[in-house]
Order: structure tokens, then C-alpha cells, then sequence
């Protein structure tokens, strides 16, 4: 069985570039044969069951799946045009041109600042003290986190609401300039009220970076992406528009699953 | 239906309920009763410690007034310098002169009882400002151990009746001995000191700790952090949990063997007994260091990670600072059994009478647990209290080793 692409995509430029990419954990095979193109200009959404494979796949696009010993990936996956899986990529590099953002936020237990200044620090983004100052500024502003913490930047980034950890988490994240953001379920452990502010922070981000966004809430992925994958069993069932995803679905499986069918 | 329901109870579910609050009551009071017996031990521990040792901070001693103009004794300030300028006092009858002096005030049966090593104070208090030779000094000098166990009420009963008797002059007292912590051993119960010890114990544990620390911590994070599993690091795993249960005497037996045919000339010295007791200690901080280290939440790695943090800085910035508490708690645990340790110290000779303070990692010393094991195998009666003295000083040393390391592990404690 192959993926279905849709045939009306606008022609664009892929950032990021997958090609029969499969994920092994010891002899299970988590992904299987996956193909995609990752636009810069759309908001990606990976949707599907549990256990399909979305996030063991959001993980190879900034090999962050290196960190587990049995997981082994066979494939070609280029940003830019170059493998990241060639033995010359520096994964350090990689991973600050392609950020990500976890399903729990995660900051540092360190001061508000020291969670954004973290990154610039050790990539040397900053010459002075006050391009650093700058640096956070901007990443907070841009995260909508800016105005809530500015008077409380030494406190401790644990100290926030999780919804507030989280942007402090995108912020993070945007604070090295990456060029891809993977968010692998940012609101799963979010109320509804700091879900819709991180929705909103996507659609501002959207255009600037390339998104990539894993989500089991099919609303969200409406709302928030221009483009879907249909995960189901480790491969890519469906690829298309999201409006067309979710309203006119070439497969059987897409139709079962967006209707609530199962999953 | 509008009401709410409430399930029927039945009188067994009552029943059940009561044993269940029984229970938790009984728990309650079985743990505050262990804990309050625990406290009465410790208190009665410490209390019967303190009451024996207080005496041993005491000495007795006699007053003796010395007038230098007419001992005859010169002190060449170039000479007072000299490490052996307490002997050149000696060789100008420095201890006649005490004698002589003692049997003025005192009266010539208990100047015959002035301790024999007491001229040592003299000439200390002379090497430290010559200018007394000008003039009429009184001092405190130590009773002999004799007059000494006599005044308790000991002994001899001639000694007993002539300490008595300088009692009721006011000639003779016990009073406070700053010098206890300030001299070393000796073969007079009157005359030792703890301080050759303490700082045979504080140079000991310092180069344990600069050992031990850095590469239980090292190990910890290579073992925890980088090392693939396989049957070698299982293997390395299994060897370091058998190298903290292995008999202390044993590592005893290793620094002999190892340490001293490789140094040695350093028998006795803080180095080796450092170096034998950082074995010890190593693997206990490697254990405690890999749970502090695996108990570091791997969201927090992830996150450094996915910024780009190379896996060195993940362990540097992160790891380490989060799992410092944890390391510093299995420190404190491993350096406190370091400090109580005397068997292995035995095996490298650190039993040796040493009768002044060490004056570096690398001259003859001793340790206060083996000082105390030495005292208390003295047959002078004198050592009992100073023995007790000796454990109140151990075990300050340790509350103060202790307190600091407490001290620092609330500093890098982060509040989640």
C-alpha cells in the first residue's frame, strides 16, 4: 500500500525531505517506508492512532531518536538538501537549525532568562550582554510570553503555569533561530485556554518557520495546519491540504479515522 | 428522584472501617514510640559521653611561680627560631630550674610530683616571648600522673594524702587545659593533646576527598551517561557494588601492598591513609552519584538537547548541577565512615606514636579514631577521661564535616 498525495498541492520549495525513510527499535519496525515533503511556508500536522509512529518520525527530522541505543533508521532524510543521517552532520548543528518543542514543557529548572539565554549562550549567538538581553527579549516577544514575565525574568522557569512553561519552551526554542520547529504534541498537557493561546502563537510563527506539529486532536489539527499526514501503522496513509484532508479524504482509512471510526 | 443517595452502610462495612483507623493509629504510635526510643539512646548516648569526657578537657595542675632573673637562663633570639630551641633550654637545666622553683613554693615531696614533661610548657611560653626571662612568671604546670590519679581519689594512699593535703593549701587544682587541643600524643596522660590527631584526620580526609570526590563523580556520569550497556559495564556495575560491602580491612591490606611498596618512605602519612581511604569511599559515591544522576528527570536532557546542547554540555550545565544533592548526600555518608575508620589505617602504620602534629600530607600521623583506640589501650588510668575527651572532639569533627556538606547540598538544591 502506498501514500496517497494529493495531486492539487501548490508547487513549493521542501525544507525538509523524507524518503523511504523506515525506524527500527531492536527488530520492531516502527516506521515503514515513510515519504514526505515538509514545506517552509505551511504548518505541517501529523494526525493518527496512538502508537503510529508520528512522533518516532518527528523525532528522526532532528535525530533526536540517536538518544535511544536500540533505534536504528534506514532512509534518507535531507534538510536543505543535505542527509542528516550522512556521518559528517554535525547533530549539535542540526539540532539548532531544527528545533522542538515536547509534549511536557520542560524548562530548565533555572531562571526564566537562563531558559531562553541557554541556547544563544552555547552557540555564541551573542556578542555582548546586551544582544543577549535582545535575544530573549525577541524570543519571548515572539513566543506571546514577553509582557507576562518581563518583570520577573530571574524567577524560576518552573515557577510559570503550564501553559506559560510551554511558550517558555517555543521561546526556547526559537531563541538559536532554527529553521524547522517540531512540536510533538505541545498541548496535550495543556488546559483549553493556554491550547488556544499556543494555537494562535502557531499561526504567528507559521511563515517564519517550518512547522511541524504532531496532535491526536483532529480540531487542532484543522485549525492550526495547512498541511496533514495521515499516520496509520507506521506509514503515511494520506498527504494533502488539510481542508481536504478532512473533508474530502481519498482513503477509506482517513475517512474511518477523521470520523471518529476508530483511533 | 431528587435527593442524593448515600450507599446503604452495613454494619460489617462499620466494623471494617474502625479496624482500618485502628490500624493507622497503631502504625502512628509504633513510629513515634522508635523514634522517641531512639532519641533517649542518643541522648543517653551523648550525655554519658559528655559527663566522661568533660574531665578529660581538664587537667591537674600546680602553680609555680619562676623568677628568671635568677635562673641564669638566656634565650638567643635567633636561637628561640630554631625548631629544637625548646632542647637548648633544656640543656641550660631549664627542667632543674622548674624543679628547684617547685620545691620553693611547693615544698620538696610535691615538687617531686611535678610532671616530668612540665618544663616543655615553660620553655614553650619562653620560645613564645623571651622577654619573661626578665622578670617573675607563674605557671600551670602539670601534676604528675601519680598526683594526678591521686587527686581523684586513686592510686596510692600516700599520694592520695599529699594531694589532699595541697588541696587544702589551694596549691593544687583541676582546671580547663587549652593546651589539650593544641598539643600531640604523649606518654603522660597529663601532657597529650588531640591536635596532632584532629589534624592528622583533617589532612587524611582532604586527600580523600580531593580523590574520592572527583572520580566516584566522574565515573558515575560516564557509567550513567555515556557508557554503552553491555556485559562490560554490567561487570563494572557488579565489581563496584561488591567494592562498597568489601570489609574495610581489606582495602587496609591493598594500601599496604599497593601504596606503600610503591611509596615506601610515606609509611604512616595522611597521603597514603587518604589514598587507602578514598578506595573505600569511592564506590559509595559512585552508587549514590548513579541514582542522584538517573533520578534527573530525562525530559531536562531532551529539552538541552533539543537546542543543541552537545551530550558534555547536557551532563555539565544539567545532569551534574541537578544530581549534585544527591551526590553530595552519598559524600557526606562515605566520608563520615572514612573518618570513624581505623583498621585499614592500622595496616599502613598509622598506630604509630606520633608526638607532634603532622606538618604535611606526607610526615608520620595519626587519626583521631586510631588515637582513641591507642588511649584507650593505655593502663594509666589517666587516659579513660582523655579517651572520652577524644571521642567528643571525633565526633564534633565529624557534625562540623557534616554540617558543611548539609550546607552545601541546600545551596544546589533547585525547587522543582
Amino acid at each position: 500500500m502506498v501514500t496517497v498525495v494529493h495531486e492539487n498541492l501548490e508547487a513549493s520549495i521542501a525544507k525538509m525531505r523524507a524518503r523511504d525513510v523506515s525506524v527500527f527499535y531492536g527488530e520492531k519496525k516502527a516506521i515503514d517506508g515513510v515519504s514526505i515533503d515538509i514545506p517552509t511556508e505551511y504548518v505541517t500536522a501529523f494526525i493518527g492512532p496512538s502508537g503510529c509512529g508520528k512522533s518516532t518520525f518527528l523525532r528522526t527530522l532532528n535525530r533526536m531518536n540517536d538518544t535511544i541505543p536500540s533505534a536504528r533508521v534506514e532512509g534518507e532524510i535531507m534538510l536543505d538538501g543535505e542527509d542528516i543521517y550522512r556521518s559528517k552532520m554535525d547533530v549539535v548543528q542540526l539540532r539548532a537549525r531544527v528545533g522542538m518543542v515536547f509534549q511536557k514543557p520542560n524548562p530548565f529548572p533555572k531562571s526564566i532568562f537562563e531558559n531562553i539565554a541557554y541556547g544563544p549562550r552555547i552557540h555564541g549567538l551573542a556578542e555582548s550582554k546586551d544582544e543577549l538581553d535582545a535575544i530573549v527579549e525577541r524570543s519571548l516577544g515572539r513566543a506571546g510570553l514577553w509582557d507576562e514575565v518581563k518583570d520577573r525574568l530571574q524567577d524560576s522557569g518552573t515557577a510559570l503555569s503550564g501553559g506559560q512553561q510551554q511558550r517558555l519552551c517555543i521561546a526556547r526554542a526559537i531563541a538559536v533561530d532554527p529553521e524547522v520547529i517540531l512540536m510533538d504534541e505541545p498541548c496535550s498537557a495543556l488546559d483549553p485556554i493556554a491550547t488556544a493561546k499556543i494555537e494562535e502563537l502557531i499561526a504567528e510563527l507559521n511563515g517564519r518557520y517550518a512547522i511541524v506539529i504532531v496532535t491526536h486532536s483532529m480540531q487542532q489539527a484543522a485549525r492550526v495546519s495547512q498541511r496533514t499526514a495521515f499516520f496509520h501503522l507506521g506509514k503515511i496513509v494520506e498527504y494533502g491540504r488539510t481542508s481536504d484532508i478532512f473533508t474530502n479524504p481519498l482513503e477509506q482509512r482517513t475517512q474511518d479515522y477523521i470520523t471518529g471510526r476508530y483511533g | 428522584m431528587s435527593e442524593l443517595v448515600t450507599p446503604a452502610r452495613a454494619a460489617s462495612f462499620e466494623a471494617r472501617l474502625q479496624k482500618r483507623y485502628a490500624a493507622e493509629r497503631r502504625f502512628k504510635a509504633m513510629g513515634l514510640g522508635v523514634i522517641l526510643f531512639s532519641l533517649a539512646v542518643l541522648l543517653f548516648l551523648l550525655g554519658s559521653m559528655a559527663l566522661n569526657g568533660i574531665g578529660g578537657f581538664k587537667r591537674v595542675e600546680m602553680e609555680v611561680p619562676i623568677d628568671f632573673t635568677q635562673a641564669g637562663i638566656a634565650a638567643d633570639p635567633i636561637m628561640m627560631t630554631q625548631p629544637d630551641a625548646a632542647n637548648s633550654l633544656q640543656a641550660q637545666g631549664l627542667s632543674e630550674v622548674v624543679s628547684f622553683f617547685a620545691s620553693q613554693s611547693l615544698g620538696e615531696e610535691a615538687a617531686a610530683e611535678i610532671g616530668p614533661d612540665a618544663w616543655r610548657d615553660v620553655a614553650a611560653a619562653i620560645i613564645a616571648d623571651p622577654s619573661i626571662l626578665r622578670e617573675t612568671a607563674t605557671f600551670s604546670l602539670p601534676a604528675s600522673p601519680d598526683l594526678a590519679s591521686g587527686y581523684s581519689g586513686e592510686g596510692s594512699s600516700e599520694m592520695q594524702a599529699l594531694a589532699a593535703r595541697l588541696d587544702e593549701e589551694g596549691k593544687l587544682t583541676k582546671t580547663f587545659d587549652p593546651g589539650f587541643l593544641s598539643r600531640s600524643d604523649a606518654t603522660n596522660p597529663q601532657q597529650v593533646g588531640i591536635w596532632g590527631a584532629l589534624k592528622g584526620s583533617m589532612l587524611t580526609m582532604l586527600v580523600t576527598l580531593l580523590l574520592a570526590f572527583p572520580i566516584g563523580v566522574l565515573a558515575a556520569l560516564y557509567l550513567e551517561e555515556h557508557a554503552p550497556r553491555n556485559r562490560w559495564t554490567d561487570l563494572i556495575e557488579v565489581s563496584i557494588n561488591n567494592l562498597a560491602a568489601v570489609p574495610s580491612i581489606i582495602f587496609g591490606l591493598l594500601g599496604l601492598a599497593v601504596f606503600l611498596s610503591i611509596f615506601p618512605s610515606y609509611r604512616s602519612a595522611p597521603l597514603i591513609g587518604g589514598m587507602t581511604l578514598a578506595l573505600m569511599t569511592m564506590p559509595v559515591i559512585v552508587i549514590s552519584g548513579r541514582n542522584a544522576i538517573k533520578a534527573v528527570p530525562p525530559s531536562i536532557r531532551d529539552g538541552a538537547l533539543a537546542i543543541g546542547a552537545s551530550k558534555v554540555q547536557v551532563v555539565f550545565h544539567h545532569v551534574l548541577p541537578l544530581a549534585l544533592p544527591g551526590i553530595l548526600t552519598g559524600t557526606i555518608i562515605g566520608m563520615a565512615r572514612a573518618l570513624g575508620e581505623t583498621a585499614p589505617l592500622l595496616m599502613i602504620g598509622m598506630r604509630a606514636f606520633v608526638s607532634t602534629a603532622p606538618e604535611g600530607l606526607t610526615s608520620p600521623a595519626t587519626v583521631l579514631p586510631v588515637q582513641i583506640f591507642l588511649w584507650s589501650d593505655e593502663i594509666d588510668r589517666g587516659f579513660v577521661e582523655r579517651t572520652s575527651a577524644a571521642i567528643i572532639v571525633l565526633l564534633l569533627f565529624l557534625l562540623v564535616m557534616n554540617g558543611l556538606a548539609i550546607h552545601l547540598r541546600n545551596k544546589f538544591e533547585k525547587k522543582w
